[in-house]
């Protein structure tokens, strides 16, 4: 659910039983002594890099929308977050 | 060759032909002005796999949710080969959104090899790989999660090279794990490999992490190896799965090294039983934060039946995502949830320091790190669908160099049972002109 993958009711075995084996295989990451290893999120030294606070050129709100699944007034349009009242 | 080839091996979702050859007679106008505007580049046909932005051309990472979707600019490579005259064919297929060894998982059809149209041609970048083996476009793009670009090019009998991570800016590609994907070439030799590598590696302020350093990756590349020392990982001999034919064209490859004058000296990479592990960790983390931008808001297919927002994102998902995908999404949601971050997440981060590790202290004995690219050639379609954890351990001696950022390149070294073998090079984290040096003495000794 956290996911929102929308599963169906039998796919829940499934993929228990095949994430189960890959898990079964990663489960050996507790072999090794990491202690005193800091972690590595990012493999390659970098430092930020700033750039001045300037307007640049874009996309055209027209060429944003280009792609949405539903727009209208210059806006993406999704669905009603609750559903309404019978 | 499109035509005559892709009802045999099916490498492209999309063939944009007028506008090819609209690109083609510009080239040909360029050339024929002789004012110097013409580059090693102009004019020579290409295919783009399916997850790099391609303004107008539409582009799915080979994934449903994204059917229909046209970018609205141009992926930093993309736009600097459109700069130097490149003709662009058409996207090529992969696996849905890179995920996968075999361009089995593609939301759409799988691509067969060129050399055996029973066999699958590795993955996920599959169709750029296919494409050039077959000769249906003089070079290819494709992009290197944990062996996507190395792992097709072994299979397929072509080169291919993941540059350092840095070397090329991500602006534009659709990412699937943002600490180690790149993008790369796929060439039939190790010169086009550094010419392509060079025209698309340097600085841009689109991606942060892309790197401010110089690129030069053609001066030292005929130089040969020797005086080279090739550091032979014994880990990488020993991986479970590895075929005998494998191995042995593997061998001869590093004896002819030997021959014209590298120096081979026994290397160790502690840490590579690990590897797999901390991958499909990290690896499915990032990407299950990646994807979750995809909710049928902005772009993508959105299921009309949806009466609410939520809705919305499970008829969607479920509709959009493939088997694979949602294993990952899964996966990673998982190893990032409360109470099981530190076993899964941190853990695996952890371990990717010593992997990290593993390949500085070896590269303090040697100039780069000879292997085989995959344990196994080209394997039957079908063969491993069934059986994920399989699947994975394909990448077993490639995904190391995405988790330590370091450069690779695989090069075709000779066959087992009549199919292609792939010899892996592996540079220290900016040694992409050392790889191409050494993978070029290797082509030419072979070709010799």
């Amino acid at each position: 659910m956290l996911a929102r993958l929308g599963l169906e009711p039998g796919e829940e075995d499934f993929y228990a039983e095949q994430l189960g084996a890959i898990l079964g295989h990663i489960d050996r990451l507790g072999e090794v002594d990491t202690d005193a290893i800091p972690p590595t999120a990012q493999v390659v030294p970098l430092a930020n890099r700033m750039r001045d606070d300037a307007v640049r050129p874009c996309l055209t709100r027209e060429q944003a929308l280009a792609n949405a699944p539903e727009a209208r007034d210059g806006m993406f349009v999704v669905r009603a977050i609750q559903e309404s009242e019978p | 060759m499109i035509e005559r080839e892709e009802p045999r091996i099916a490498a492209f979702l999309r063939v944009t032909g007028p506008e090819a050859r609209a690109q083609a007679e510009a080239a040909d106008r360029r050339l024929a002005s002789g004012n110097g505007a013409a580059g090693p580049l102009t004019g020579i046909p290409l295919a783009v796999k399916d997850v790099l932005s391609v303004h107008g051309v539409e582009t799915t990472a080979g994934s449903q949710i994204l059917r229909g979707y046209r970018p609205p600019f141009d992926a930093t490579a993309i736009a600097r080969l459109r700069e130097a005259g490149a003709v662009f064919l058409g996207m090529t297929n992969c696996d849905e959104f890179a995920m996968g060894s075999s361009t089995e998982n593609s939301g759409y059809f799988p691509t067969r090899n060129p050399h055996d149209p029973s066999r699958v041609p590795g993955g996920s970048s599959g169709g750029s790989a296919a494409a050039v083996a077959a000769g249906e476009a003089v070079y290819g793009l494709g992009t290197d999660t944990g062996g996507s670009i190395r792992q097709p090019a072994a299979l397929c009998g072509v080169v291919g090279m993941k540059p350092t991570y840095g070397r090329v800016s991500r602006y534009g590609l659709i990412a699937f794990a943002s600490s180690l994907d790149q993008i790369g070439p796929f060439t039939t030799t190790v010169r086009d490999a550094a010419l392509v590598l060079q025209a698309i590696s340097g600085l841009d302020p689109r991606d942060a992490t892309c790197a401010d350093r110089p690129v030069d990756l053609l001066t030292g590349l005929e130089e040969g190896v020797e005086g080279l020392r090739l550091g032979v990982p014994r880990e990488y001999f020993q991986v479970e799965g590895m075929e005998p034919g494998v191995k042995a064209a593997v061998e001869r490859a590093l004896l002819l090294l030997e021959r014209n004058g590298a120096e081979l000296v026994e290397v160790s990479l502690p840490h590579t039983d690990y590897g797999l592990a901390a991958y499909y960790i990290i690896a499915p983390a990032e990407c299950s934060s990646n994807l979750a931008r995809f909710d049928a808001v902005k772009y993508g297919a959105r299921d009309e039946d949806a009466r609410t927002l939520l809705d919305t994102y499970l008829r969607t998902r479920r509709r959009g995502f493939g088997t694979e995908v949602r294993r990952r999404v899964m996966l990673g949601t998982y190893a990032l949830s409360a109470g099981y971050y530190d076993a899964y997440y941190l853990k695996a981060q952890k371990v990717r320091t010593l992997i990290a590790q593993d390949f500085a202290r070896a590269f303090e004995r040697c100039d780069a790190i000879v292997s085989a690219t995959s344990p196994t050639v080209a394997f039957p379609i079908g063969a491993k669908v069934d059986d994920p954890l399989a699947m994975y351990l394909n990448d077993v001696l490639t995904l190391g160099g995405n988790l330590a950022g370091v450069p690779g390149i695989s090069l075709p070294c000779g066959t087992s049972d009549g199919l292609p073998v792939g010899l892996q090079v592996l540079g220290p984290q900016w040694g992409d002109a050392t790889v191409l040096r050494v993978a070029r003495a290797y082509e030419a000794a072979r070709d010799a």
